[in-house]
C-alpha cells in the first residue's frame, strides 16, 4: 500500500490546497467577506433573517472543494434540454456513477459513441479483467470504427483538459442540475425559476395591512414617485457600460424590495445576483442611516412638524375586495407583474378573508421562514470569488446606494408637492416611506416626524406610501422584465 | 434589446418606465377611490334609511336620562379614536380599582 501516495493525495485534494491554487486567495477574501456579513447580520442586526443565510451561503460556496455550488453549471443552463443533450447527459452520468477509472471511462464513452450497448461494454470489462488487454489499443480500434460519433470525441477531449462534466456539455436543464449539481445548485433552482421570491411575496401579502392605503389612496402617488431611483440608476448603469438587462437589475435595488430585486436579477442578469442581493438587503438594513439626512435636507422644520388628520376607517369588505381588485387590475395593465402582484395579493386575501386564518398563519410564519432560509443561502452561494471580486461589484454597490437615495428624494419631492397642494395637510416625510422596505421606511418617517414635533404620529400615515411602494416596485420590475424580454 | 449602447434608448426607457409606474398607480388610485366611494355609499344608504324611518327622539336617548346598568353612558371624544378611548377608560378603571360600569366618563380630549 502506498501510504505516502495516499497521504499526498489527501493533502492535494483538501480544501486547504485549494487556497494555494491559482486564484485561491480570492476564496480567502470571500470567506472574510462572509464573516463581515455574518457580523453585520448577527452583531448589528442588519436584516438578520436574510443576511445570516446569505453570509453563510457566501462562506459555503467559497470553501474550495466543497462542490456545493457550480457557477459554470448555471452558465450552461437552458430552459429546455434537447433530446440529444439528455442522451449525452445520461451517458456521462452513467459513466460517473459506475466509478470507472480514467481509461475505463474513455473506453465506455468511445464504445457508446460507436453504438455499443451497456451489456456489451460490461462484457468487455469482464474480459479485460481476465485477459489484461490494453484498453487504449481497443479505444483506437473503436475510433477507427465507421460507427464512431466524432462529436463525442470533442467532448471527451474537453474533459481531458481538466474541464468538468457539465463544462463538456453546452446546455443543461434543471433535471441535469438535480443530477449533477451540489446541494446549493439544487436549492438555487428555486431562485432561478422565480419560486422563492414569489412565495416570499405571499408571506409579505399575508403580513401587510393595506388599510392605510385604502383609506388614503393618494399614497399610491408617493409609492410611484419613490421609484425614481430605479430608473435613474438604470440610466446611470447604462452610462457606466452595463448592458440593458444588467442595468435594469441594478436599478431595481432602488425599489428597496429584496424579493423583487432577486426575481428581476435572476431573470435578467443572474451572474450579478450575489452583489445585487447583498447590496439590496444591506441598504434596506441601513435605511435608518441613509434616509434621515436626505429627509432633513429636503424638508423644512415646519413641513416636518405637520400633524396629519386621522383617515377614515376601512371596512372588512373593502379589505377583502382590495387584493382581488388590485391583482386583476395591475396584471391586466402590466401582465409581466403577474408573479409578484398575484402572490402579494393572494397572501393579503388569505389575511383578510377571515376564514383562511390557518393558511394566512402558515404564509406569515412557517412558509416565510422556510423560503427565507433557502433563499438566503442559495443567493449567498452565487458569490463565487472569481465572479464577485471585481470592479463591477463595487460599481453595483455604488449604484445601489445612489438608487436608494434617489428613490427617497423622489418620494420626498412629491410629498412636498402634496404638502403645497393640500395646503399643508400632508407631511412630506411620509413620501420617503414610498421606497418600500416595509415597515422600516415608515418607522424612519415616524422617528423623524417625532423629532420635529414630539406629539406627531406619522407611522400609520407612512404605512400607506410604504405598502404602495411594494406595488410600485413590482410594476417597475414588471416593466424592466417586459422590455428586456425575460 | 439585449444590449443598450445608445444613451437616448436608455433615457427613453428610463422615462417611459417611470411614467408607466406613475400611470399604473394613478389608475389604481382611481380604482381604489371608486371602490371606497361605492363602499361608503352602500354603507351610508341603510343608515340613512334607518334614520329616516325611525323618529328622531327615539333614536337619540335623552342626554341627562338615567343610564342603564353596565353602560358607561355618553362620552364626547375630541381628536381621540374609539380604540384609544376604550384603552384609556380601561386603564383608568384599573388604576382606580373600580369596575368600568361604575364609572362615568364625560369626555376625553387629546392635550396638544
Amino acid at each position: 500500500m502506498d501510504i505516502l501516495g495516499t497521504l499526498s493525495g489527501l493533502v492535494q485534494e483538501s480544501g486547504f490546497a485549494g487556497f494555494l491554487a491559482a486564484g485561491g486567495w480570492k476564496n480567502l477574501i470571500m470567506i472574510a467577506v462572509a464573516c463581515v456579513l455574518l457580523y453585520l447580520g448577527i452583531g448589528k442586526k442588519f436584516e438578520p433573517l436574510l443576511m445570516v443565510g446569505i453570509a453563510f451561503g457566501v462562506l459555503l460556496t467559497n470553501i474550495p472543494g466543497g462542490g456545493l455550488y457550480h457557477m459554470g453549471m448555471w452558465d450552461s443552463y437552458v430552459y429546455e434540454a434537447p433530446y440529444d443533450v439528455m442522451y449525452d447527459y445520461a451517458l456521462y452520468n452513467k459513466a460517473e456513477t459506475r466509478a470507472y477509472t480514467q481509461e475505463e471511462f474513455t473506453y465506455y464513452v468511445y464504445a457508446r459513441a460507436c453504438g455499443h450497448s451497456e451489456a456489451e461494454i460490461e462484457a468487455y470489462f469482464e474480459d479485460h479483467k481476465a485477459s489484461g488487454s490494453d484498453i487504449y489499443t481497443d479505444v483506437m480500434n473503436l475510433m477507427a470504427s465507421p460507427d464512431f460519433d466524432q462529436s463525442l470525441v470533442e467532448r471527451l477531449q474537453a474533459d481531458e483538459k481538466g474541464e468538468t462534466e457539465w463544462e463538456v456539455k453546452n446546455e443543461l436543464s434543471f433535471t441535469d442540475i438535480i443530477h449533477l449539481g451540489g446541494l446549493l445548485d439544487i436549492l438555487y433552482i428555486g431562485v432561478k425559476a422565480g419560486i422563492y421570491p414569489c412565495l416570499i411575496f405571499i408571506g409579505i401579502g399575508a403580513m401587510t395591512d393595506f388599510g392605510p392605503l385604502i383609506s388614503r389612496p393618494s399614497s399610491l402617488i408617493l409609492g410611484a414617485a419613490a421609484q425614481l431611483g430605479v430608473f435613474l440608476a438604470f440610466f446611470g448603469a447604462v452610462a457606466m457600460g452595463f448592458t440593458g438587462p444588467e442595468a435594469g437589475s441594478i436599478g431595481i435595488i432602488g425599489g428597496a424590495d429584496g424579493p423583487t430585486a432577486i426575481l428581476t436579477t435572476s431573470k435578467l442578469a443572474p451572474h450579478l445576483l450575489g452583489p445585487i442581493a447583498i447590496a439590496a438587503y444591506s441598504y434596506m438594513a441601513l435605511i435608518p442611516l441613509i434616509q434621515p439626512p436626505i429627509m432633513r435636507a429636503l424638508t423644512t422644520k415646519k413641513e416636518r412638524e405637520v400633524k396629519m388628520e386621522q383617515t377614515r376607517p376601512v371596512s372588512k369588505v373593502e379589505k377583502i375586495v382590495f387584493p382581488i381588485l388590485v391583482a386583476t387590475f395591475i396584471i391586466l395593465l402590466i401582465p409581466s407583474t403577474a408573479p409578484l402582484i398575484g402572490c402579494l395579493m393572494f397572501g393579503n386575501l388569505l389575511r383578510e378573508t377571515g376564514c383562511t386564518d390557518r393558511l394566512s398563519d402558515t404564509a406569515q410564519n412557517a412558509l416565510m421562514n422556510i423560503v427565507t432560509l433557502f433563499l438566503g443561502i442559495s443567493v449567498g452561494a452565487t458569490t463565487v470569488a472569481s465572479r464577485f471580486l471585481n470592479l463591477q461589484t463595487l460599481m453595483i454597490i455604488a449604484l445601489g446606494l445612489i438608487a436608494f437615495s434617489l428613490s427617497t428624494v423622489g418620494g420626498l419631492l412629491v410629498g412636498k408637492l402634496m404638502y403645497v397642494v393640500t395646503g399643508g395637510k400632508v407631511n412630506p416625510l411620509i413620501g420617503s416611506a414610498g421606497v418600500s422596505a416595509v415597515p422600516m421606511a415608515a418607522r424612519v418617517a415616524q422617528v423623524e416626524g417625532q423629532k420635529a414635533n414630539p406629539s406627531n404620529f406619522l407611522l400609520m400615515h407612512a404605512m400607506g406610501p410604504n405598502v404602495a411602494g411594494v406595488i410600485g416596485s413590482a410594476i417597475a420590475a414588471g416593466f424592466l422584465l417586459k422590455i428586456f424580454g425575460a | 434589446m439585449d444590449k443598450m449602447p445608445i444613451f437616448p434608448d436608455a433615457l427613453v426607457n428610463a422615462v417611459m418606465g417611470y411614467g408607466v409606474v406613475f400611470v399604473g398607480l394613478i389608475l389604481l388610485m382611481a380604482v381604489v377611490v371608486i371602490m371606497g366611494k361605492a363602499m361608503t355609499a352602500k354603507k351610508a344608504a341603510p343608515q340613512a334609511a334607518a334614520t329616516g324611518s325611525a323618529p328622531a327622539p327615539a333614536a337619540a336617548p335623552a342626554k341627562d336620562g338615567p343610564v342603564a346598568p353596565g353602560v358607561a353612558g355618553q362620552i364626547a371624544l375630541h381628536d381621540v379614536g374609539d380604540k384609544d378611548a376604550a384603552m384609556i377608560m380601561a386603564i383608568v378603571a384599573d388604576k382606580l380599582g373600580k369596575p368600568l360600569n361604575e364609572l362615568r366618563f364625560k369626555s376625553i380630549k387629546e392635550v396638544k
